[in-house]
């Protein structure tokens, strides 16, 4: 298998990819300059959390014009798996990959903390090691990941199965208080009408070994592992 | 034509602003009374060439929509006022 | 001949006098208006250390693994298997006292290019923070500012903040504390030293432009405040975290490049600080062509250019031939660099705008000519007596204690801190040390900064020993041994004989400390004139130390793990109740004798540590510091959500010191029943007193008949928000 992982200035999330795939998961992965036009030879790609041109103007907002983009948009057309990871999630939107907007935590604080996220559709290619229902532990850090899509677009989403993940308890209950950020539905992720593009904010690849505290990131990068091989 | 705009960034009335509301609650408590809503946006300067007025706002509207907003959370307004005839270096 | 009119602009530059008429004297004629900013900036007492560098000699500076002490970037200290740890404490107290967001991010941007220029990538920061009371608007309003400067740098850069403190006193209301520490790693071929020792060899300066802010920061930093200072605020500059991660990642190649001798951070004193160190460090000279900076501002005079503070800025010194691969990097990252000026051989540095030369001095006169400061250092200990009113009700006051504000749960501070990017954070902010894994080795570094005002207040010799031996202790209960410290030293006015005295006797305390656990001093910082309108802060110097652990699997955390265990406390308890927080909750003044300090004890406790979390012996270990034993057991017990059950405790003092004295050289240890002989015969062969406390279980902290409060209590009081 094979991931590019994206790098764009200002991504630092890159690095700790690279440690989940190859290290820990004995994956090819090769780092993607902002500037490269061509993903074809990989699997599946990752666009990494970080501050991409420093979150300026808006999150995501320049990034998404990166001559890569255009790449990711033909190889998500293609059917290729893409992963937008906190950043990655907000350039996937800017660049209309994925619907919806995030907006600042409503705390109008950055968090960083370990939460737990309900897995609500396990069908997905990221999600078919799942069990629905199934509660994963992993951490979130981020200041503006307070999901909002308006009325019609968050019916189509939760109509069409697109809601992936959303902010629990430990026992899987969807209340007020598991929700770290205003999320609109506690959505913490969600995939596109195909299934092949998905956007989370909290980062599985820092949830990949229990040194570092919890390894529930690996349920959804060994569901892409698995997509891939099955496909 | 050297032209000088303003481009007023705001979230939508729909979207929720918790900027805004911080700020709202910071007035209350050092006793701006009456304050019934903020809301907190961005204000860019732009300083461009154009042949005219219209072009210049047209392109305007085209930077707006592509990249200094966001039309899903936000709306934008563009002011836009003519410095001086020809520019020199 | 006498110097005429030595008043001209000396306040701007934050110089006497008499160090104008040495300046006169040294170049035989008069500066002109740069060179003496010049001065003013590389005389100051943050870039030359006038007041405090006889006492730093004092410091204990080489051993065993040093591969690099004080005097460079940062200190390198060898850590096995080719790698090196590169690590350095700050402190930005003047700047972020006046805007706070922006004084702390570019404290904390300060340090994290003070570790990558030396080659190193950054693997954590650390901060130590002091404010007034934060039911204070003002302090609350730099408390908060501070929080979200530290985290909106480190969390858009990608180094995790992983540790650090934060105490509140009356005493820092107009001057809060800003220290930032940040450590590193790099192999050893790839460390570089900051000195250029070959004529011709270019200067590049690389990163933003070149604007007008932070002109005199050196010496702003340098001098008290009064009600005037918020109007200096242009000395402040602003932070751009995104291009120094852009920065960071540039130098990291660079580093690689043969051809690439140095890289400078330009901070304090801005160009000519930078470039004037680099050529002095290496015994060589330097010419800097002004005209050849980029500004972002129009009409900057050579003044401005040569004493800007512009943050993210770096210089870097190449090889001719390496140049036009140094600018492949460059391109690579969308960075701007300028050829500025070039290495010469004799030592001086030759300013020229354009054509025109319009500065020349030597180096020697502008980076060791400064007359060294006397100090009239007069003070004494505080005396030995302190009356505490007696303790009540034990179980109210461990409540009251784990809601004040110096003791209460961080949780809602560093969640604002990114404290894991970069995958390697073991042991987070939160506990005694935190533990980074050393990405590729079955390694970690224990990493901590501790000091504690109130016991330098009383005794700054011996207040400064126990936040050594505080900060051995802490990185001790992780399992790893104590390595290397640096330090930042915040005093106030040095010209007060009180203050003097304090640091000069803290200075000593540090020094013998470190030669008595064998730790060496690699980096450091001293900050004064902390004081406004002749107030000054208390003595609050802070240790920032780093240890290693050879294996992660022979770790140990705080939290109370498994029920059943037995805990026991290691270290003696003494009557001492003076400068803890207990006092401070009781209304007690801060008087009498700081706890004393054992270190050969000490030295014992930290083998021991050692030897039984090495052998697995220890389920936890946690440390008694601020709110003594009951507040370490609840402490334990918060962490891990387990209850512990002690039978009444008893000692040779009185109930208030038994409960919350601040005796140091405690550790609250559990064991697993099976395991207790292990403990007793180690600690034995160590001398190491032990006492039996209680075991671990149950949904409460129970104390014989003082105190009986279930762990929601207890949670509810240490998670008091903020």
């Amino acid at each position: 298998m094979k991931w590019g992982i994206l790098v764009f200035p200002g991504t630092w999330s890159d690095r700790d990819c690279m440690h989940a795939l190859t290290t820990v998961l004995g994956q090819s992965a090769r780092y993607v300059d902002h500037r490269e036009t061509e993903l074809s030879e990989f699997d599946a790609v990752i666009l990494p959390g970080g501050f991409s041109y420093g979150d300026h103007l808006r999150c995501g907002a320049v990034a998404r014009f990166a001559p890569v983009m255009e790449a990711v948009t033909r190889f998500a057309d293609r059917g290729g798996l893409v992963l937008g990871i906190c950043n990655g999630f907000q350039i996937l939107q800017e660049a209309r990959l994925l619907p919806g907007a995030l907006l600042r935590n409503d705390s109008c604080e950055f968090r960083c903390e370990w939460v737990h996220l309900r897995v609500e559709r396990a069908e997905s290619p990221f999600t078919r090691e799942c069990r629905p229902g199934q509660v994963l532990r992993i951490p979130i850090s981020h200041g503006e990941g307070n999901f909002y899509a308006d009325p019609d677009t968050l019916q189509s989403l939760e109509q069409g199965g697109q809601v992936a993940f959303r902010y629990s308890t430990p026992d899987g209950r969807v209340t007020g208080d598991a929700n770290p950020n205003g999320s609109l539905r506690n959505i913490a992720g969600i995939v596109n009408a195909r299934g092949n593009v998905l956007g989370m904010m909290p980062h599985p690849e820092r949830a990949c070994e229990p040194l570092l505290g919890g390894a529930d990131g690996l349920w959804i990068l060994r569901s892409a592992l698995g997509t891939l091989v099955a496909a | 034509m050297t032209f000088r705009a303003e481009v007023f960034v705001t979230p939508k009335a729909v979207v929720n602003d918790p900027q805004g509301l911080t700020i709202r609650q910071g007035l209350r408590s050092l006793g701006f009374e009456g304050v019934q809503e903020v809301r907190a946006g961005k204000y860019l300067v732009l300083t461009l060439e154009s042949p005219d007025r219209d072009t210049a706002l047209a392109r305007l509207d085209d930077m707006a929509r592509t990249l200094l907003a966001n039309a899903v959370i936000e709306d934008y307004r563009i002011e836009i006022t003519a410095v001086r005839e020809t520019v020199a270096p | 001949m006498a110097v005429a009119s030595p008043r001209r602009n000396l306040d701007a530059v934050a110089l006497t006098d008499e160090e104008y008429h040495e300046i006169g004297r040294l170049l035989e004629r008069e500066p002109n208006d740069l060179e003496l900013g010049m001065f003013g900036a590389l005389w100051s007492e943050h870039c030359s250390y006038k007041t405090s560098r006889p006492l730093l000699r004092q410091l204990p500076t080489s051993g065993d693994g040093v591969l690099q002490g004080p005097g460079e970037n940062a200190g390198v200290v060898d850590i096995g298997d080719g790698l090196a740890v590169v690590f350095k404490i700050e402190s930005h107290n003047h700047p972020s006292a006046i805007e706070p967001y922006q004084g702390a991010a570019t404290g904390v941007g300060g340090i994290l290019r003070d570790i990558f220029t030396m080659g190193a990538r950054p693997l954590a920061i650390l901060d130590s923070l002091r404010f007034g009371p934060p039911h204070d608007p003002r302090s609350r309003y730099l408390f908060q500012g501070v929080v979200e400067g530290i985290g909106g740098y480190g969390n858009c850069f990608g180094c995790p903040t992983v540790g650090g403190e934060v105490y509140f006193d009356e005493g820092y209301a107009a001057n809060p504390i800003v220290n930032a520490m940040c450590v590193g790693l790099v192999r050893h071929d790839r460390v570089r030293l900051a000195r250029a020792e070959q004529a011709g060899d270019r200067l590049l300066l690389v990163g933003a432009g070149t604007g007008r802010d932070g002109i005199h920061g050196a010496s702003f930093a340098s001098v008290e405040m009064d009600e005037h200072s918020p109007d200096r605020r242009p000395a402040v500059q602003v932070a751009n975290p995104f291009m120094e991660k852009v920065l960071c990642e540039a130098c990291l190649q660079l580093n690689e490049l043969d051809g690439v001798v140095a890289i400078q951070d330009l901070g304090a004193a801005g160009l000519t600080g930078a470039a004037c160190e680099l050529a002095h460090r290496g015994g060589r000279g330097v010419e800097i062509d002004v005209a050849r900076v980029s500004r972002r501002e129009r009409g900057m005079t050579p003044y401005e250019v040569m004493l800007s503070e512009s943050q993210e800025r770096m210089l870097v010194l190449v090889k001719p031939e390496a140049e036009p691969a140094a600018q492949r990097v460059f391109d690579k990252f969308e960075l701007h660099a300028d050829r500025v000026g070039t290495i010469l051989r004799r030592p001086r540095v030759r300013v020229r705008d354009g054509a025109a030369v319009v500065a020349d001095l030597p180096l020697d006169a502008l980076i060791d000519g400064v007359p060294i400061r006397s100090l009239m250092a007069t003070g004494a200990a505080a005396p030995e007596t302190a009356s505490v009113a007696p303790l009540r009700d034990p179980a109210a006051t461990l409540l009251e204690l784990l809601a004040r504000p110096n003791l209460r749960s961080r949780r809602p501070i560093y969640r604002r801190y990114d404290h894991q990017v970069g995958n390697n954070t073991v042991i987070g902010p939160g506990y005694d040390a935190a533990l980074l894994r050393v990405p590729g080795t079955p390694k970690a570094l224990a990493l901590t900064t501790d000091g504690n005002a109130a016991f330098v207040t009383l005794d700054p010799y011996v207040g400064t020993q126990l936040a050594v031996a505080e900060a051995a202790r802490n990185i001790a209960c992780t399992g790893a041994r104590p390595l290397a410290v640096t330090n930042c030293l915040n005093f106030g006015n040095p010209e007060r004989p009180r203050v003097a005295w304090q640091l000069h006797e803290s200075v000593r305390g540090l020094a013998d400390a470190c030669r008595a656990l064998e730790l060496p001093v690699v980096s450091g910082n001293v900050s004064l004139y902390n004081e406004t309108n002749g107030l000054s802060i208390p003595p609050t110097p802070v240790v920032g130390m780093v240890g290693i652990l050879d294996d992660l699997d022979r770790r140990c955390g705080a939290s109370f793990r498994d029920e059943g265990d037995l805990i026991f406390l290691l270290g003696e308890t003494r009557d001492e109740l003076a400068g803890s927080e207990y006092s401070r909750a009781v209304g007690a003044p801060l008087e009498g004798s700081a706890p004393l300090v054992d270190l050969t004890a000490e030295a014992r406790l930290l083998r021991a540590l050692h030897e039984t979390i090495g052998a697995g012996t220890l389920s936890s270990a946690h440390d008694v510091a601020e709110g003594g034993l009951l507040v370490a057991i609840a402490e334990c017990a918060l962490f891990g959500g387990q209850g512990a059950q002690c039978p009444g405790l008893s000692g040779q003092v009185s109930p208030a010191a038994l409960y919350f004295g601040e005796s140091a050289g405690r550790v609250v240890v559990s064991v697993a029943a099976r395991r207790v002989p292990e403990l007793q015969k180690v600690m034995a062969a160590h001398r190491v007193p032990l006492q039996a406390l209680g075991v671990v279980g149950s949904g409460a902290l129970v104390v014989g008949h003082a105190v009986r409060l279930d762990l929601e209590a207890l949670r509810r009081a240490w998670e008091t928000p903020w």
